[in-house]
């Protein structure tokens, strides 16, 4: 569990699997996603940077994630990483969320939103720790007393309208793929 | 390990990184501490911060004084305007730059931005400030005394909160060089109708100011409770 860092490094250009690597068009059913999109590492799971995931993303375990995800990811309960690939442009809802990569859209954190150099955000945050590292971007405003607002409450952010994608929900990190 | 553990150590670590650097010299303010007293009517204050983020001040008025904080880092629209070489354009961009609601700023941190600024921009973007300041709310901001001198290099400072008495800057690479700095008179003017509260001429040739917006009741006729 603690190779996060690790997983979250570039993938020197590599994608996940050589699957992936065909797959550049928006994926839009959870099944097309989970055998193309999820690489584990130990109960680390990663979108590989070649994925594009339109829709909601829910899950109940660790995720990293170095490709693009347009519209909802809710991990509450545990911890979200935007790789330095990464291009989200989604509201975010989780327990924890570190960015080294793009993030559009507001984020709401029960514990922590870490912005690392490099990292961008442009979107609101809210969340009771923030840190924002020296070379990171960040556009919006900072809540930190707020509780962590529940999902559905927030208001979007012009900027992070989500397209009108289908409501696809790649139920992605599961359980299943923890025992791997 | 539990998270919590991990997320521990992590805050320590990156606290070396995000804190203001102990060998940096920390440079006095005198009117952070009357900005920050004229957020305390409100219970959870907004403010505008038009620097760059700094995960410090984050901190600062985030968690300690329990402040809503909007970071709109304008010295990149100015460097974009530079870069493009459409200056011209900055005061209109800057007129319809905030997408905020009028009245909706408690305090509003420009740090030295208006030194950077040609006279059409500041008075643009001081309107701006205006219109989204709330009555009584308060914005400081800092204005070079001396003259900008030829062959200095193009640099902008990021103003990293040390405590409610002291500021580190910290330069940073910026493609505008100061512009000449402007008259107490201007400086007065270009915030009208907004009231200079307290103004400091400090040892290293910078003026600190702290403006506050009138009360309703002073601006406007008062409405009686049966209208």
């Amino acid at each position: 569990m603690w190779k996060r860092d690790e997983a979250v490094k570039p993938t020197s250009g590599q994608p996940a699997t050589p699957a992936a690597a065909a797959s550049t068009q928006p994926v839009s059913a959870p099944v097309a996603v989970q055998p193309e999109a999820r690489r584990i590492e130990r109960d680390i799971v990663n979108i590989g940077k070649s994925v594009v995931i339109k829709g909601e993303l829910n899950g109940s375990e660790d995720l990293t994630i170095e490709g693009h995800v347009e519209g909802r990811i809710e991990l509450k309960d545990h911890v979200l990483t935007i790789g330095p690939n990464g291009k989200i442009k989604a509201q975010v809802f989780a327990k924890a969320v570190i960015v080294l990569g793009e993030v559009n859209g507001n984020v709401t954190a029960s514990e922590k939103v870490d912005i690392r150099d490099g990292g961008s955000v442009d979107g609101d945050i809210i969340s009771p720790r923030v840190a924002i590292a020296e070379g990171a971007h960040f556009r919006g405003s900072v809540d930190m007393q707020r509780k962590g607002a529940q999902p559905g409450q927030q208001k979007p952010a012009a900027s992070a309208q989500p397209e009108k994608a289908p409501a696809t929900t790649a139920a992605a990190p599961q359980s299943q793929a923890a025992a791997h | 390990m539990a998270l919590s553990d991990l997320f521990s150590r992590r805050r320590k670590e990156h606290a070396e990184s995000e804190a203001p650097s102990s060998d940096a010299p920390v440079h006095p303010t005198k009117v952070l501490a009357r900005f920050i007293a004229g957020l305390s009517a409100r219970s959870h204050p907004v403010i505008l911060d038009l620097g760059p983020s700094v995960g410090s001040n984050v901190n600062f008025f985030g968690q300690d004084l329990g402040c809503k904080i909007i970071v709109e880092d304008l010295s990149k629209d100015i460097d974009r305007h530079v870069r493009e070489s459409i200056l011209e354009k900055l005061p209109a961009f800057l007129t319809n730059r905030f997408p905020q609601e009028p009245g909706s700023i408690d305090g509003i941190l420009c740090w030295d931005l208006f030194d950077y600024l040609d006279k059409p921009s500041a008075k643009s973007l001081a309107d701006q400030l205006i219109r989204l300041l709330r009555p009584e709310g308060v914005l400081l901001a800092f204005f070079s005394t001396s003259e900008p001198q030829a062959g200095t290099r193009l640099e902008y400072t990021r103003h990293v909160v040390v405590d409610r008495n002291g500021l580190q800057h910290r330069p940073y690479p910026g493609a505008r060089p100061k512009q000449r700095p402007l008259p107490n008179r201007d400086i007065q003017r270009l915030f009208e109708p907004l009231r200079i509260v307290e103004q400091f001429l400090l040892k290293t040739n910078l003026r600190e100011v702290l403006f506050r917006k009138a009360p309703v009741a002073a601006s406007a006729p008062a409405v009686s409770p049966s209208a």
